[in-house]
């Protein structure tokens, strides 16, 4: 174990607009990182770039495409090494919540949702493990969800994606941990963001702001899983914990 | 128990009155116009400091402006900041003391964004010499609901620039906004209070004071010889490096709604007079942080729910210096005989920068703001004397912090207001307006 190492401060971020990850790219970039950017809109990506720059950013760069094409990850990544030097972190958070009676409805529309959170989020892992693998070092941070823990009726396709994408994680962890890599599964609850803004909001939103410091100190003290807010582990701890044939019957 | 899922509901920071409206998040600045405009009214909303109905819109769109909070360029040689119209005092404050900097005009709570300090025009401590918030604003953009937009300064699209500083949120959305900070080499403020008894001593105070920032607290409920004694508070940036370092979050939250007589007379005074004898001497020297001297009242989350769950009225003029004396001593005794005291009751010297914006509250003249707690029998007829005496003495009231007033009281106060109509965004309107317009009933 490489202990007491310094923060990461050359990061890649992945669906960089999204509120979450600009929340956690503020923090780092009051520290003075290095960033390079990728997200889909050319308008909200500059907007975020502009900000780190004020914020202290050493240095942005921004990248714009559709994470979806997982052929062009390979070539984005290649740039993103060159822009940086080396990657120190390496921050998934593209996602999308889907339509969960869409999505039950038409299997294309599933496919879309299993695309976008597990597929792209698989092709791009397994370039970053192999990258980070041969550096001996690197945080792998991504961005999955509570809703990954169980299976519920409101919104399991999401939560599939989610589920099968920790197990994803936990497997590459087992194999680059050895060689001083972090991967870190983060487990956000709900969060009051662009794409939760249609729920009925309730007590347990969080804000980004918070859950991005969460995030901070789940990439500095090396874990490997982590809710935020951390309340999170209990309540989900409780939902995991109850018995098949008695959840079925609830309304989830 | 059968529970409709409760929609969330805007509220003002006076809590009254309460209208539904259907709430929409802008967090890009591109999200403007929306992609499906609503057919009913909208009105873009801050952080809901304000008091009354300005930031309300019943049955329409609000359009919440917060998640558009990102600071977009920053020059040190110049203190030129540009950041989008969410974002709040506070966090500027988060950035920019660390690297030197201050507000050029903060009110008493730093939690107003952006756009809001510019669709208020708002003023601080320092107007006797700054001016108000939108002389500090060096240019905007402007998106207007068909989707133009305006860049605007003093000098570029200037109508459109005096329509929207002061502007009340109807002229259209701002998107960013440019400002001056002013260079601080530490948090600490020189601070001086001297306590007086009588608005004369008052008067003589605010004629001699020579620092940057001036305010006096002022008791309004004790009476005879103890009538309109306060606090004359003045303070200056130290000019000795010391401190920079960000602010820590606030960790007392107002819990509950205080129950409504918790608030009555005997607590009032019993508060007014603690506060008054909270400084011993004459004359109190010291430095103090710049959290305690500008925002006293930031330090309790949710300190508004103090006042129950009625809510609380201001009351906010100012009244011209050739009648202000004669004025204020009308009000100070119209409300201690009411008995319905506020805590903390401001009176102020303002200064003869004029505002840039046509709409703008302050002028040459006396400021008073206080607060009661709502009681409909007593708080109601009160600020209908209040708008009277400032309509006689030739002063005008603040739409920020007015929930109250008439339509033949804020036309008189502010007889150009058909002029700045014609700049109103065709979708745009607020309760506020509805109601200074005579659209809407008050108390509606």
């Amino acid at each position: 174990m490489v202990e007491n190492r310094a923060l990461p401060s050359k990061i890649l971020a992945l669906g960089a607009t999204s509120a979450i990850a600009e929340a956690t790219l503020r923090l780092f970039a009051a520290r003075g990182a290095s960033f390079f950017l990728v997200a889909r809109n050319a308008d909200k990506l500059e907007a975020v770039a502009a900000d780190l720059t004020t914020r202290g950013a050493a240095g942005v760069t921004t990248h714009i495409m559709d994470l979806d094409d997982t052929a062009a990850h390979p070539a984005m990544l290649g740039q993103a090494v060159e822009a940086l030097g080396t990657i120190e972190l390496a921050l998934l958070a593209h996602g999308v919540l889907g339509d969960q009676a869409e999505a039950e409805a038409s299997y294309p529309a599933a496919e879309a949702v299993l695309g976008t959170n597990f597929m792209a989020p698989v092709s791009m892992i397994t370039w970053l493990a192999n990258y980070f693998e041969t550096t001996g070092q690197g945080t792998l941070a991504v961005i999955s969800s509570v809703a990954g823990d169980r299976g519920r009726k409101s919104n399991y396709v999401y939560g599939a994606s989610k589920g099968a994408l920790n197990i994803f994680l936990d497997g590459v962890r087992n194999r680059i941990d050895r060689s001083g890599v972090q991967v870190l599964t983060i487990k956000p609850g709900f969060v009051a963001t662009p794409m939760t803004a249609h729920l009925p909001p309730n007590a347990l939103f969080a804000h980004p702001t918070a859950v991005a410091r969460g995030i901070f100190r789940a990439i500095e003290k090396r874990k490997d899983i982590v809710y935020v807010p951390a309340f999170w582990a209990v309540i989900m701890l409780i939902i995991r914990s109850i018995p098949e044939r008695i959840f079925k019957k609830m309304n989830l | 128990m059968a529970r409709s899922n409760p929609r969330p509901r805007f509220e003002s920071w006076g809590r009254y009155p309460t209208l539904d409206a259907k709430l929409v998040p802008l967090n890009w600045t591109t999200d403007f116009p929306l992609r499906n405009p609503p057919s009913t009214p909208q009105l873009p909303v801050g952080a809901g400091r304000s008091y009354g109905d300005v930031c309300l819109l019943e049955n329409g769109t609000l359009l919440q402006t917060r998640g558009m909070d990102r600071l977009l360029a920053f020059d040190p040689a110049t203190g030129i900041l540009r950041c989008e119209a969410g974002a709040t005092l506070a966090e500027i404050l988060d950035f920019a003391v660390p690297r030197g900097f201050f507000l050029p005009v903060t009110p008493g709570t730093k939690y107003v964004t952006v756009g809001g300090a510019i669709a208020n025009d708002i003023h601080g401590k320092n107007h006797h010499l700054a001016g108000s918030f939108g002389c500090h604003v060096l240019r905007f953009e402007l998106i207007r609901s068909d989707g133009s937009r305006f860049l605007c300064s003093p000098t570029e699209n200037q109508e459109w620039f005096a329509a929207t500083v002061g502007g009340m949120g109807l002229t259209g959305l701002i998107a960013w906004a440019e400002i001056r900070l002013r260079p601080i080499v530490s948090r600490k403020i020189d601070y001086q209070g001297d306590k007086f008894v009588g608005i004369d001593e008052f008067l003589a105070l605010s004629q001699s004071a020579t620092a940057e920032y001036t305010v006096a607290w002022i008791d309004c409920v004790s009476t005879g010889k103890n009538f309109a004694r306060g606090i004359f508070m003045q303070g200056d940036h130290v000019a000795e490096p010391g401190p920079l370092e960000k602010s820590s979050e606030p960790w007392l939250t107002f819990p509950v709604d205080l129950p409504e007589f918790a608030l009555n007379r005997f607590t009032m005074s019993a508060f007014n007079t603690a506060y008054y004898h909270k400084q011993l001497s004459k004359q109190k020297r010291t430095k103090v942080d710049y959290e305690p001297f500008f925002y006293p009242l930031d330090s309790v989350l949710h300190w508004n729910r103090m006042y129950g769950k009625n809510g609380l009225v201001q009351f906010q003029n100012v009244l011209p210096h050739a009648s202000g004396r004669e004025g204020m001593l009308q009000i100070l005794k119209a409300i201690t005989r009411s008995g319905l005291a506020s805590f903390l009751a401001v009176i102020k010297f303002f200064g003869e920068t004029p505002s840039v914006g046509t709409m703008s509250f302050p002028m040459p003249g006396i400021m008073l703001a206080l607060d009661f707690p709502i009681r409909p029998e007593v708080s109601f007829d009160l600020l209908e004397r209040l708008a009277e005496i400032t309509l006689e003495h030739g002063g005008r009231m603040y739409s920020a912090k007015d929930a109250r007033m008439t339509a033949e009281q804020f036309q008189a106060f502010y007889p150009q207001w058909q002029d700045f109509s014609r700049y109103i965004d065709p979708s745009f309107d607020s309760a506020f307006w509805q109601r200074v317009t005579g659209r809407r009933p008050i108390d509606g």
